[in-house]
């Protein structure tokens, strides 16, 4: 009898499982892609080179090194603690996030020449980090339920995916597309719509190391019209798996920058 | 002395409870270290050099709106400050040196005092932070200390703070003067507690007159730089000594703490019978604050109880004992435009006695102090310009100040700043509107090095 079962279990799935590998479950590539670009590691510790190119080519530099730590295996809850060392007017400065799923972010900035711990409000995911070209959402994933995603077409590299924001209001775009390589599971490209149906921000990905058997996005920019320039980071040092611990994501590493880790 | 007892008292009850867990932490914390040790020299090529000296040259210019009183000189400010800052390691130790070097030919003083800040140097942060127990950090020596949830309202955060420089347009980061103190801070998974001890009070750098003038209810009149403040500063080293202390722990998304003071009114609210100077009464706080997200933005709200010095019910050269409570609600409510506000009260709570003791004749206030803040923040091209204007509003005392700034960052190393001091209302003795005489217009450019 038992055989019986397998045999009729087999054949009934094997039809569906080959329209699944003909038309890919979006979600699924969606949350390999997020895990894949936000999620690699457990933890990851970056040095992040940012250059702010605005419309009439006049450079800023920033630079930072962010630890990233997963609260949860895949994607869910992470912490973010980013410190900057260049320029020197923002130099020790922490900016430090809870990226939540269900509710809104929470966010606190680190002044040292006041000591003081501020925490800030997170109402707007899409207010630009730092002043660059990049919104806190472009930096930490954008919320996957935030949107609706169609599978557009498979290529000999990509899955075209795109995805219309559930509550149009709440942003500019009318929706963005992603290419996401089909074996790194990046979106090696994202060009953002307005209402009008123009492509007025481009998220495009340079290079790409494999860093401890994780692809991993070491160029990038994000070109914005509307706003006029583009904003290029540069990944370096770049290192998971190297075992943070959660209380450096808290008030007494802002005050006490973690040196074993930032170094 | 009695706070010293209470240190060591709180020094080895932390130590107790926290002995236990410290073995299993001690041992991750090695895991971490070697883990870290052997990816290490994989990647830094660009590794910092040990030495990086960094800061700053702000030049600084402005005048007075206001009518010259007792002195006062027509340019508020006109100074260069230099600031070096460097933050070496070695072995557990990180050493912040951070001095200022001042040229400031309005004040007219070169002479160096630590305690003021007066004179060509102007030591802000000169400490050393280590860990003895990886539940512990200790912060020694000179070091500026924030806590509490105000914006420009303070009831918990009694550390010293520069109303002068607050007033006359430096930059915000001076409205903190320098403490020297040890701070010792104990983190435990159910409750966190900073402890800090002053061995020598540090005042206020309070508005005295020498820069900023201000009405004198004792005598009716205003005083300046012709006639400043005389006064006598606890001066005498662990005697006149303070502690503040912090529980603190997160509830979710909600950071709760505690507070406890014991000290002295940091500005010199009381008067010497015998000689008329100016003093600080004994002060001991004890306070509680919530922050926390709510409606899209972040909400707070502190009080603290002061306990004036014994006797000052009755008497009236001594500041009455007052409850405080605060309010406040920050949002963006545009892109890149944060709105916040505040409600203040100070109560005098030993009010009868108050009316009872005051001379005849003498300006009389309200037993609730009401205050109000609003801030708008707005930041433009790139986060390049910040727009910002902060008011104060007290409906009781009808009186108010609005400061606002204008700050363009030209490059990564070069600023520029425009702003303002204006205090308004028509009595002389009311908090604010004392200050009048002294409504400024200022100018900066700040150069990163």
């Amino acid at each position: 009898m038992k055989h019986y079962l397998l045999i009729a279990v087999v054949l009934l799935s094997f039809p569906i499982s080959t329209t699944r590998a003909q038309t890919p479950d979006v979600m699924d590539i969606v949350v390999k892609t997020v895990e894949a670009m936000n999620y690699a590691g457990g933890d990851v510790k970056a040095r992040i080179d940012m250059r702010i190119i605005d419309s009439h080519g006049r450079e800023r530099i920033r630079q930072m090194t962010m630890l990233r730590r997963n609260e949860t295996a895949g994607y869910g809850p992470q912490k973010y603690y980013v410190f900057f060392s260049r320029p020197s007017d923002v130099k020790e400065m922490v900016f430090m996030a809870w990226k939540n799923t269900d509710r809104a972010d929470d966010r606190w900035l680190y002044l040292p020449a006041l000591d003081l711990v501020k925490r800030i409000a997170a109402s707007d995911e899409r207010t630009s980090f730092v002043g660059s070209h990049f919104f806190y959402e472009d930096v930490s994933g954008r919320n996957i339920d935030e949107d609706n995603h169609e599978f557009i077409e498979e290529t000999d590299e990509f899955y075209v995916i795109k995805s219309t924001p559930k509550d149009p209001g709440d942003v500019k775009f009318n929706h963005y597309t992603s290419w996401v390589d089909k074996t790194a599971y990046l979106p090696m490209r994202m060009e953002y719509t307005n209402k009008r149906g123009e492509i007025y921000r481009t998220f495009s990905v340079q290079t790409v190391d494999v860093i401890q058997d994780h692809p991993t996005i070491i160029d990038v920019e994000m070109e914005d019209t509307a706003m006029g320039g583009k904003t290029a980071l540069h990944y370096s040092a770049v290192k998971y798996s190297i075992g943070i611990r959660e209380n450096i994501f808290s008030e007494r590493f802002l005050r006490r920058p973690p040196r074993d880790y930032l170094r | 002395m009695r706070d010293y007892f209470l240190l060591t008292a709180a020094c080895f009850s932390f130590v107790g409870t926290a002995v236990a867990g410290e073995a299993t932490q001690a041992a991750e914390m090695t895991q971490a270290a070697s883990t870290l040790n052997r990816t290490d020299d994989i990647y830094d090529n660009n590794k910092d050099a040990l030495i990086d000296i960094y800061g700053f040259i702000d030049t600084r210019v402005g005048i007075r709106t206001g009518s010259e009183i007792a002195g006062d000189k027509n340019i508020s400010l006109g100074e260069v400050r230099l600031q070096l800052e460097t933050r070496p390691y070695v072995s557990i130790f990180t050493f912040n040196f951070a001095t200022d070097f001042l040229f400031d030919p309005v004040a007219d003083r070169y002479a160096v005092d630590l305690a003021t800040g007066d004179g060509a140097i102007d030591p802000r942060r000169i400490n050393v932070e280590f860990s003895p127990a990886n539940f512990i950090d200790m912060k020694i020596g000179r070091q500026i200390l924030t806590w509490g949830t105000g914006d420009f309202v303070f009831i918990n955060d009694l550390f010293a703070k520069d109303w002068d420089s607050f007033f006359l347009g430096r930059d915000v980061e001076y409205l903190k003067a320098p403490v020297d103190a040890a701070k010792a801070s104990f983190f435990f998974d159910v409750l966190n507690i900073d402890v800090v001890y002053t061995p020598k009070f540090g005042a206020d750098r309070f508005v005295d007159g020498r820069r900023i003038s201000f009405f004198d209810r004792t005598t009716n009149e205003f005083r300046g730089r012709d006639n400043p403040l005389l006064f006598d500063r606890p001066n005498d080293w662990f005697d006149d000594d303070e502690i503040a202390a912090r529980a603190y722990r997160s509830i979710g998304a909600v950071e709760a703490a505690v507070y406890y003071y014991n000290g002295f009114w940091k500005s010199p609210v009381g008067q010497n019978a015998l000689d008329g100077r100016a003093s600080f009464p004994k002060l001991s706080v004890y306070g509680a604050s919530l922050r926390g997200p709510l409606a899209g933005g972040i909400t707070w709200i502190e009080a603290g109880y002061y306990d004036s010095a014994d006797g000052a019910a009755l008497d009236p050269l001594i500041r009455n004992s007052e409850l405080r409570f605060l309010a406040g609600f920050e949002k963006e409510i545009a892109t890149e435009l944060t709105a916040s506000i505040q409600y203040n009260l100070e109560r005098k709570l030993d009010y009868d006695g108050y009316l009872n003791a005051l001379p005849s004749g003498a300006s009389l206030d309200d037993q609730d102090k009401h205050l109000v803040t609003l801030r708008l923040t707005k930041l433009a091209l790139r986060q390049n310009l910040e727009l910002s204007a902060f008011n104060f509003y007290a409906p009781s005392d009808k009186d108010g100040y609005l400061r606002f700034n204008a700050s363009y960052k030209i490059s990564g190393e070069l600023r520029v700043e425009a702003g303002g001091n204006f205090f308004y209302g028509s009595q002389d003795h009311t908090f604010l509107s004392q200050f009048r005489n002294n409504n400024n217009i200022y100018i900066a450019i700040r150069r990163n090095i």
